[in-house]
């Protein structure tokens, strides 16, 4: 039979199933089962009343059950039993097979540098659209242009920036962008300025900025200000190593910028060079994710009570001070909203590395290493180990969400 | 804001320009995929895709006509001539050669001596001119290595190749009905599912509902990667295996939270008057939610509808693992393309115009429908 056809057959069938199933499920509750007549109708219609929302719920819960609940349970369980001896319980034996594998330590360690990077980038990129786009007579096309890769696939922008990284040997034309501007740096005083210093200071006030930032997440200890509940103190926590980590390892990066011989004139395979291959596929993610975060933080800009800002204008505010005093901790909320969203994403990465490189090169990612180990590797008891890592990586999130849902709740 | 306080219009321009630049920075990738799916191969090879509207330096390879057919003769000599682009080209040649080895021997004008009175003559506009007696010039014709300075050439070429010609490693066509099979259905079935638990979830009252929301809270953030291997193993046990049907079930689940979520959001705020006037009048909850909730939740709907439509047409992982199988008939549009880069890694002609076709459908529905998207976005992460 021809998919299409079938598609359309799940169509009207699933549809009309469904609509079919609430209608029937509760005219046979209100006619047959609970019948509003007679002399116990009062009481039948209360009755009805209890069971309907289980007819509303039931197909909602069951394939919620299925296909998110149940699987967390089994893949746990397959984590810790044996494929071979046709599931015979193992204990950690997975777990430790694959803590015995490099490339599972270079996949987190990576997964890492991904958190650290990705959600950073994106959120700070996202604000200053946002910020720049705020007022602006052509805001919205400048917006719509800056969100658009969010459409994009994931493989559809891996093509897209395999074009720019392209290369090709010397004697050739360059058609990938990356290349074409690197052949333009020759070593001279030019190159010195754009690939040392420029970097430098970028990598200098990054690592200010990192410090800063950690300084006002600890201040309220010193200071004996308000410092949130459990959560917020420990996302506090991680935010701060998490800064000063970042600080440390840009001031490393600075030394070791001006130590270092770059291979000018030579067009470079850029996905192959290990370490920073990882940041050139972290490029695409940001590219596609600042969008997201601008639309968020743009409408929360747009939240803001104008008195505040015109109160600092008053006072004799510059715009920069307007900006980071009055109107970034206003919007701290949806930061960290945004921020833990592409946090979420970023842990399940898995398109970009799979179309890019593989994981090859020491890009391996935990989604990739998993999927590597089920479909390639045949092996279901470390894939589903290295599941459960992910999902352990994402319970703090989780848990988080639920907390934030249930006191809007009250 | 700076506009208010009514000063410093140097800001002002630096703002206009920050966001020009950025804007620039970022749709830059994407024009260079679009404007290299409109060039031709030599084109593409030979430059990069931002200097597509110059005229373009490359090496190319001719060959002189056919001499057995085209051969005149003059006098004790036969000729054969003609034009290297044939008829109507634009492109010049600066520099030539009659071997691989020396590409750039001759002057665009000269003539080169093949030895024993063989020569050939290559002119700027590409005229040649093969002279030389009847047993040199016959066999095939002469090549000719030019480098030569081509306008700018776009195509369709690579449209047709790819969407049309059928071949089966290249073609998307295929493919993009695939993927379309998977999308629309597995759009719709988890609206329809939702919609009705969001409304119980909204507005009707019982115990564990609190609870229940806050499950569907903690299943919005479960990694798909958890679910791939337990209901690979249920969909082959039950006998549905890799196909639609068990690709539709996968993507109906997985987006279930989401919609569940954003339509009850949705749902809440709707005024209550509504709703309890409607019960004094003797409707039944089916009919409230048919014919006063369903159409009052459509921004809440399309927002949805949108998301889970780009979330399933731009999807690499639930194709790979519950639908593709070894056949390889039913592949989808991303897993064609990664394909297609493992083939095709250098045809960039191809790859370019394959990954425009697939982005081509989600930027039309971006652009059309982005109020609703945005809205969606606002309502599922602003807390």
């Amino acid at each position: 039979m021809n998919p299409a056809i079938q598609g359309l057959i799940t169509i009207i069938v699933g549809v009309g199933g469904c609509v079919a199933y609430f209608y029937f499920s509760n005219q046979f509750l209100d006619k047959v089962i609970f019948p509003a007549t007679g002399k116990n109708a009062g009481r039948n219609i209360s009755r009805a009343n209890m069971v309907r929302p289980w007819l509303f719920l039931f197909p909602a819960i069951f394939a919620l059950g299925l296909y998110l609940a149940y699987p967390v349970v089994e893949t746990l369980r397959l984590s810790l039993t044996d494929r071979d001896a046709g599931g015979a319980f193992v204990g950690l034996a997975n777990y430790n097979q694959m803590f015995s594998e490099p490339k599972f330590w270079e996949a987190l360690t990576n997964n890492f540098l991904w958190l650290l990077v990705v959600p950073a980038f994106s959120t700070a990129f996202g604000l200053l659209a946002a910020q720049l786009t705020d007022r602006l007579a052509w805001g919205n096309i400048a917006k719509s242009l800056i969100f658009m890769p969010m459409a994009i696939s994931f493989v559809g922008a891996a093509v897209i920036f395999r074009l720019i990284y392209v290369a090709r040997p010397e004697e050739q034309a360059q058609i990938g962008v990356l290349n074409a501007v690197w052949l333009q740096f020759d070593g001279g005083s030019g190159s010195f300025i754009m690939l040392k210093l420029l970097p430098a200071i970028i990598l200098l006030c990054f690592a200010g900025l990192c410090l800063y930032v950690a300084y006002l997440l600890l201040k309220p200890y010193f200071t004996g200000g308000k410092t949130g509940g459990i959560f917020m103190q420990l996302l506090r926590f991680i935010f701060v190593v998490g800064g000063a980590y970042l600080a440390f390892e840009s001031l490393g990066a600075t030394l070791t910028l001006f130590g270092a011989e770059l291979p000018y004139g030579e067009p470079q395979q850029w996905l192959t060079i290990p370490f920073f291959n990882n940041f050139f596929l972290m490029i695409v993610l940001i590219w596609i994710q600042t969008g997201f975060a601008m639309v968020i933080l743009s409408a929360a800009l747009r939240g803001i009570p104008e008195e505040t800002v015109e109160a600092a204008i008053v006072d004799g505010a510059n715009p920069f001070e307007v900006f980071f005093k009055i109107k970034v901790p206003q919007i701290m909320g949806t930061i960290v909203v945004v921020w833990t969203t592409i946090t979420l994403v970023v842990l399940k990465i898995f398109d970009i590395v799979f179309a890019m490189t593989n994981g090859q090169w020491e890009t391996q990612v935990l989604a990739n290493y998993m999927f590597d180990k089920l479909f390639r590797a045949n092996d279901w008891g470390v894939g589903s180990a290295s599941a459960i890592i992910i999902m352990l990586l994402v319970s703090p999130i989780l848990i988080w969400n639920v907390y934030n849902a249930r006191k809007e709740m009250r | 804001m700076a506009a208010i306080a009514g000063t410093k219009s140097s800001l002002t321009w630096a703002v206009q320009l920050s966001t020009i630049a950025l804007v620039l920075l970022w749709i830059f990738p994407t024009v260079g995929l679009l404007v290299s799916s409109f060039r031709t191969v030599d084109q593409i090879n030979s430059s990069g895709w931002w200097a597509s509207l110059t005229a373009a330096e490359q090496n190319e390879v001719y060959r002189a006509a056919d001499p057995d057919e085209n051969r005149v003769a003059d006098g004790a000599m036969f000729v054969v001539s003609g034009n290297v682009f044939g008829d109507g080209s634009e492109s010049t040649i600066s520099v030539w050669g009659t071997s691989s080895r020396a590409i750039d021997a001759f002057q665009a004008g000269d003539t080169a001596d093949l030895g024993d009175g063989e020569t050939i003559s290559v002119q700027e506009n590409g005229d040649y001119e093969w002279r030389g007696n009847d047993d040199q010039i016959s066999g095939r014709g002469q090549r000719i290595f030019a480098t030569i300075t081509a306008p700018p050439d776009f195509t369709l070429d690579n449209y047709e190749q790819v969407l049309l010609s059928g071949d089966s490693t290249d073609s998307m066509a295929k493919a993009f009905f695939n993927t379309l099979t998977v999308t629309i259905p597995a759009t719709i079935i988890p609206i329809v599912v939702a919609a009705f638990a969001a409304y119980a979830l909204a507005w009707m009252d019982f115990p564990g509902r609190a609870l229940l929301i806050a499950m569907v809270v903690a299943l919005l953030v479960v990694p798909l990667q958890l679910a791939l291997i337990p209901l690979l193993r249920l969909h082959l046990e039950i006998g549905i295996g890799k196909g639609y049907l068990g690709t539709w079930l996968a993507h109906t689940g997985f987006g279930l939270p989401l919609a569940i979520y954003l339509l009850r959001n949705y749902m809440v705020g709707l005024p209550k008057d509504i709703i309890e006037n409607a019960k004094v009048d003797g409707a039944t909850d089916f009919q409230i939610f048919t014919k006063i909730i369903l159409p009052l939740s459509f921004p809440a709907l399309a927002s949805f509808a949108i998301f889970q439509f780009l979330w399933t047409w731009n999807d690499l992982l639930v194709a790979k693992v519950f639908l593709i199988d070894a056949t390889g008939e039913t592949t989808v549009m991303t897993n064609q393309i990664v394909e297609l880069l493992g083939t095709r890694g250098g045809n960039w002609e191809i790859l370019a115009t394959a990954a425009f076709v697939s982005i081509a459908v989600p930027l039309v529905v971006f652009f059309a429908m982005q109020k609703y998207l945005v809205r969606g976005l606002l309502a599922g992460s602003v807390k």
